[in-house]
């Protein structure tokens, strides 16, 4: 069981881009996407989205690699809302959900899938104004993760060398579940406070600016790209009205 | 603590030793300046350094403490190292020069991109020291820097810690327990007291001459002191005409992690036997661990087998260990971790003792009894209505290793039981193995400890891949 | 794996004020220390891995329960935990969402199917329960506010999931979907929360906090 964050990154322009605004731009898509009500503006947003991460190296390969749990789901959620919506036309309105999950959500995966956290973390201090203890408190707090994904199973075997297991019981599951987070979070708080008195011992708390060990940039392409997001956005729109297709939420 | 006076001039290089609860690390955090007053209790009298406020200094301090794990900030080595700087707004160009040289300096294998997740305890303490380095302390404060490692993880730190005092003249206050590789990182030693100040303070050799006996007792790990020996009788052949009976059998067994390149086990055979405490040694990442979980029943090998005899596991014993359901197995077989609040289940100590008779049916009045007689064996009856949280180190290590025992089982399988423990707790817990060994009881042990070995361990198996010429008593995995 | 060693001394508690527990006498101060930032993260993270083990846990009653909305909104409170959990932890102004993106951000990470989006998630029902607590002025931490609190994250949540995902169901769908996860988040993420608060005050593990001094010494 290994939770590995820096999996699977494709290479590639998009990878050396400024993270913050590979974020703004798949926020603007997805916010903008949220915002329609019909299946013909998504649509158009997906397939522009699909192009330019080829454009950019996303292969395939790692999208469907990252991305297949969306998939799942968005066909899940096109189904569910089958079941449970009241229109005219209950196929096309499934299918506009669907590819208007899939468009909300597949540049936040991308986004993902090409982002190291220290460089978000630095970029949103640099670029974004984000508080440098936060955001540097968080990235140590995450450099935690592995090992308590590790503990999080070596405390279910210490529970079973205790005698404690669940079987086939969902409530006795439950139970076991709720013990094992209680075990998980005493060692994380521990971890926390001691934690904290290291990164004071070495100065996280002093008055006054840091430097910079790694500056991260902001070039005209990243610009671009945020742009490049807004264009695709309104283009769809424009494209979808003049369709007839297009229906704002509020309407 | 109480009347601390103590000064220390600049460059001496001093041992603070003490029983627990003398004051070693909050004097330490003291120094440091970022002793929390707020929760600190009371504070009476005057703490300097370089004539000032602690707080004052702080830029001029290093601080290394025990959890290498707890120390690292960020995910690649170089940047940690970094981190430090960058708080101390030292100028961007210069950063990443002085990373590269500290982490020279104490000897980092590796190369600023290594990620830290991926250091051993030692590499990790390593970087934690190149941290401190970076920023030219003129004084270091080591609180405990080796306690949770390997001997050969504890060496190479120690040599770090050499470097940077050769390279920086720096004031040196070491707390560290196992004092005899210490002594060659000191030249001074102060011992402190619980509720009172230093009661001892001169050159090593003076003071343990002076007050040996005493430190000894209260849990220092004075050097050149034996420790108690606690073998097996010799074995009286039984009616079956073999020595001691077997328990456990582990054939030929295998594993490779999920995600490992190397098999973590390859071949390995062993048989845990009753009367008899079986120690397993190695380097880190020798598999010794990983032996411990599938004789405990806690992982199925990927090859081979594990299997419990008739005398441990009557009419199951067909069925491999990891099948048995849970309440099965942990009265057959205990085990204990090496973190003993992964195994608490309770809020209260009484109830953690309880817990086990409990499940399996047996009376309230005499489940008390027993829980009672534990408590008083273990000393642990003024704690019997304490969150085991809130235990000491050493009291969590005795209630986790009496909850493993509790249900009865004939073989114990323990995971570095003695990991940075004082004195006293170490006596006390190779009582308890050995008591448990002698009433018929089968110990596994999986330990970097050579004390253990020497003192408890009746066989010896030796897994990874230096092995030794085979010695009689000391098996070799095959 | 090291073996994290706690100072070999016993913490068996220390005496407090004799107020109730979830009353503070005076307002607590609002600034940050390090400890409150690193340890309201860690929870964070934690939760991470705890959201993790919860999709492997319902993964194996089959992808009935867990694909369908229905089922999700049963367990849904879970997801709610973490921001109030470090509010009633920690007790300063935006514990609630710095604890909620970050958990959000970090199930992301951990390769959660729907990207960054969650993290608006993470923001808006962070700040609900957030503006709960303002409402208080960051005094009370106890039962009640906690169920409030935890209320207030559900509403918002299903929201979120309105506006995204279900706007074309139909009103009794909706409602019933409002109501389900609402409980479920006041259940898991108001009583669960305060109850792990108390539990875990219990420990020690929370002595550097306001909510960790209503330990009684034993």
């Amino acid at each position: 069981m290994v939770l590995d964050l820096h999996a699977g990154r494709g290479t590639g322009r998009l990878v050396r881009a400024n993270p913050v605004a590979k974020v703004l731009a798949a926020f603007v898509l997805g916010l903008g996407v949220a915002l329609s009500d019909d299946p013909v503006t998504p649509a158009l947003v997906l397939g522009a989205v699909v192009v330019a991460l080829a454009a950019g190296g996303v292969t395939m390969r790692v999208l469907l690699m990252r991305g297949w749990p969306l998939l799942v789901s968005a066909a899940s959620l096109g189904l569910t809302t089958l079941l449970f919506s009241d229109t005219e036309q209950p196929w096309l309105t499934a299918l506009s959900v669907t590819v208007r999950v899939l468009a909300i959500a597949l540049p936040g995966v991308v986004v993902l899938v090409t982002i190291d956290p220290t460089d978000l973390a630095d970029s949103l201090v640099q670029n974004a104004r984000v508080p440098a203890r936060f955001a540097y408190a968080s990235l140590a707090a995450l450099r935690l993760l592995p090992l308590m994904a590790v503990e999080w199973r070596t405390i279910g075997l210490a529970r079973r060398a205790r005698g404690v297991d669940a079987g086939r019981n969902p409530v006795a599951h439950l139970r076991l579940f709720a013990g094992t987070v209680f075990t998980l979070l005493v060692g994380a708080v521990r971890r926390g406070t001691r934690l904290a008195v290291a990164m004071d011992a070495r100065g996280f708390d002093a008055v006054g600016p840091r430097t910079i060990a790694r500056p991260q940039v902001v070039r005209r392409s990243d610009v671009a790209l945020v742009l490049g997001a807004f264009a695709v956005l309104v283009a769809a729109v424009l494209a979808s009205s003049a369709l007839g297709t297009f229906r704002p939420f509020w309407a | 603590m109480r009347g601390l006076d103590l000064t220390i001039e600049p460059g001496e290089r001093v041992l603070l030793l003490g029983a627990s609860g003398a004051g070693k690390s909050t004097l330490l955090t003291a120094l440091a300046g970022i002793l929390d007053l707020e929760h600190a209790g009371d504070a009476e009298g005057r703490l300097t350094v370089d004539g000032v406020h602690p707080r004052a200094t702080r830029d001029r301090v290093g601080l290394v403490l025990q959890d290498p794990e707890t120390q690292l900030v960020m995910a690649r080595a170089g940047d940690d190292v970094a981190f430090g700087l960058e708080n101390r707004a030292v100028p961007g160009p210069q950063i990443w020069h002085r990373v590269d040289a500290a982490l020279d300096t104490v000897g980092f294998p590796y190369g600023r991109d290594r990620r830290t997740d991926r250091l051993s305890g030692g590499e990790q303490q390593r970087l934690a020291l190149a941290g401190a380095f970076a920023l030219s302390p003129r004084l270091l404060l080591l609180d405990e820097p080796t306690a949770n490692l390997d001997p050969v993880g504890a060496g190479l730190v120690r040599e770090a810690i050499a470097a940077i005092q050769r390279t920086t003249g720096a004031t040196t206050v070491l707390v560290e327990h196992r004092v005899a590789e210490a002594l060659e990182l000191v030249d001074r030693v102060v011992v402190l007291t619980p509720g009172e100040g230093v009661i001892a303070d001169g050159e090593p050799a003076e003071v343990f001459a002076a007050h040996g006996d005493a430190l000894a007792a209260s849990g220092v790990w004075v050097p050149d002191r034996p420790l108690p020996t606690r073998k097996a009788r010799p074995a009286q052949p039984d009616a079956s005409g073999g020595g001691r009976e077997d328990l456990l059998v582990a054939d030929r067994v295998g594993y490779t992690h999920k995600g490992g390149d190397r098999p973590a086990l390859t071949g390995v055979s062993v048989r845990l036997r009753a009367g008899e405490a079986l120690a397993v040694v190695g380097p880190n990442g020798s598999g010794k661990s990983t032996l411990a979980t599938m004789l405990a029943g806690l992982a199925a090998p990927a090859t081979g087998t594990v299997r419990a005899t008739p005398r441990l596991a009557g009419s199951d014993s067909p069925v491999p260990p990891h099948r048995w359901r849970a309440h099965v197995l942990a009265a057959r077989i205990g085990t204990v971790f090496q973190d003993p609040e992964h195994q608490f289940l309770t809020g209260r100590v009484r109830d953690e003792l309880a817990f086990g008779p409990i499940r399996r049916g047996e009376k309230a009045d005499a489940v008390g009894r027993r829980v009672d007689d534990l408590l008083d064996r273990l000393r642990l009856t003024s704690l019997a209505e304490a969150n085991p949280f809130t235990l000491s180190g050493g009291e969590k290590r005795r209630l986790s290793v009496a909850t493993a025992l509790t249900p009865g089982p004939a073989v114990l399988i323990l995971d570095e039981p003695t990991f940075g423990q004082d004195r006293r707790t170490w006596v006390e817990l190779v009582d308890l193995l050995a008591a448990h060994r002698d009433s018929g009881g089968s110990i596994f042990a999986a330990t970097h400890d050579e004390a253990v070995v020497a003192s408890l361990a009746d066989r010896v198996l030796t897994l990874g891949h230096d092995r030794p010429a085979p010695v009689p008593g000391r098996e070799v995995a095959a | 794996m090291t073996h994290p060693h706690e100072p070999d001394i016993a913490d068996r508690g220390r005496p407090t004020s004799n107020l109730p527990g979830d009353q503070v006498p005076t307002a607590a101060p609002t600034t940050w220390r390090t400890v409150d930032i690193v340890v309201t993260a860690v929870i964070a993270v934690a939760f991470g891995v705890v959201f993790w083990a919860w999709n492997h846990l319902w993964t194996a009653t089959g992808p009935a329960f867990t694909a369908f909305p229905p089922g999700q909104a049963f367990m849904y409170g879970i997801w709610l935990v973490p921001g109030v959990l470090a509010a009633l932890v920690i007790r300063k102004p935006g514990a609630a969402v710095f604890a909620s993106v970050l958990a959000a951000a970090v199930s992301a990470l951990l390769g959660a199917t729907w990207g960054v989006q969650v993290v608006w998630y993470g923001l808006l029902q962070g700040l609900a329960p957030e503006m709960v607590f303002l409402a208080t002025r960051y005094r009370r931490f106890g039962l009640p506010v906690a169920l409030i609190a935890a209320a207030a994250a559900g509403l918002t949540a299903a929201s979120l999931d309105w506006f995204y995902y279900y706007r074309p169901w139909t009103t009794g769908w909706l409602v019933t979907y409002y109501a389900v996860l609402t409980a479920s988040s006041v259940v898991i993420a108001g009583f669960g929360s305060w109850a792990l608060t108390r539990s875990l005050a219990g420990t020690g593990a929370l002595d550097a906090f306001p909510s960790g001094r209503e330990r009684r010494p034993v």
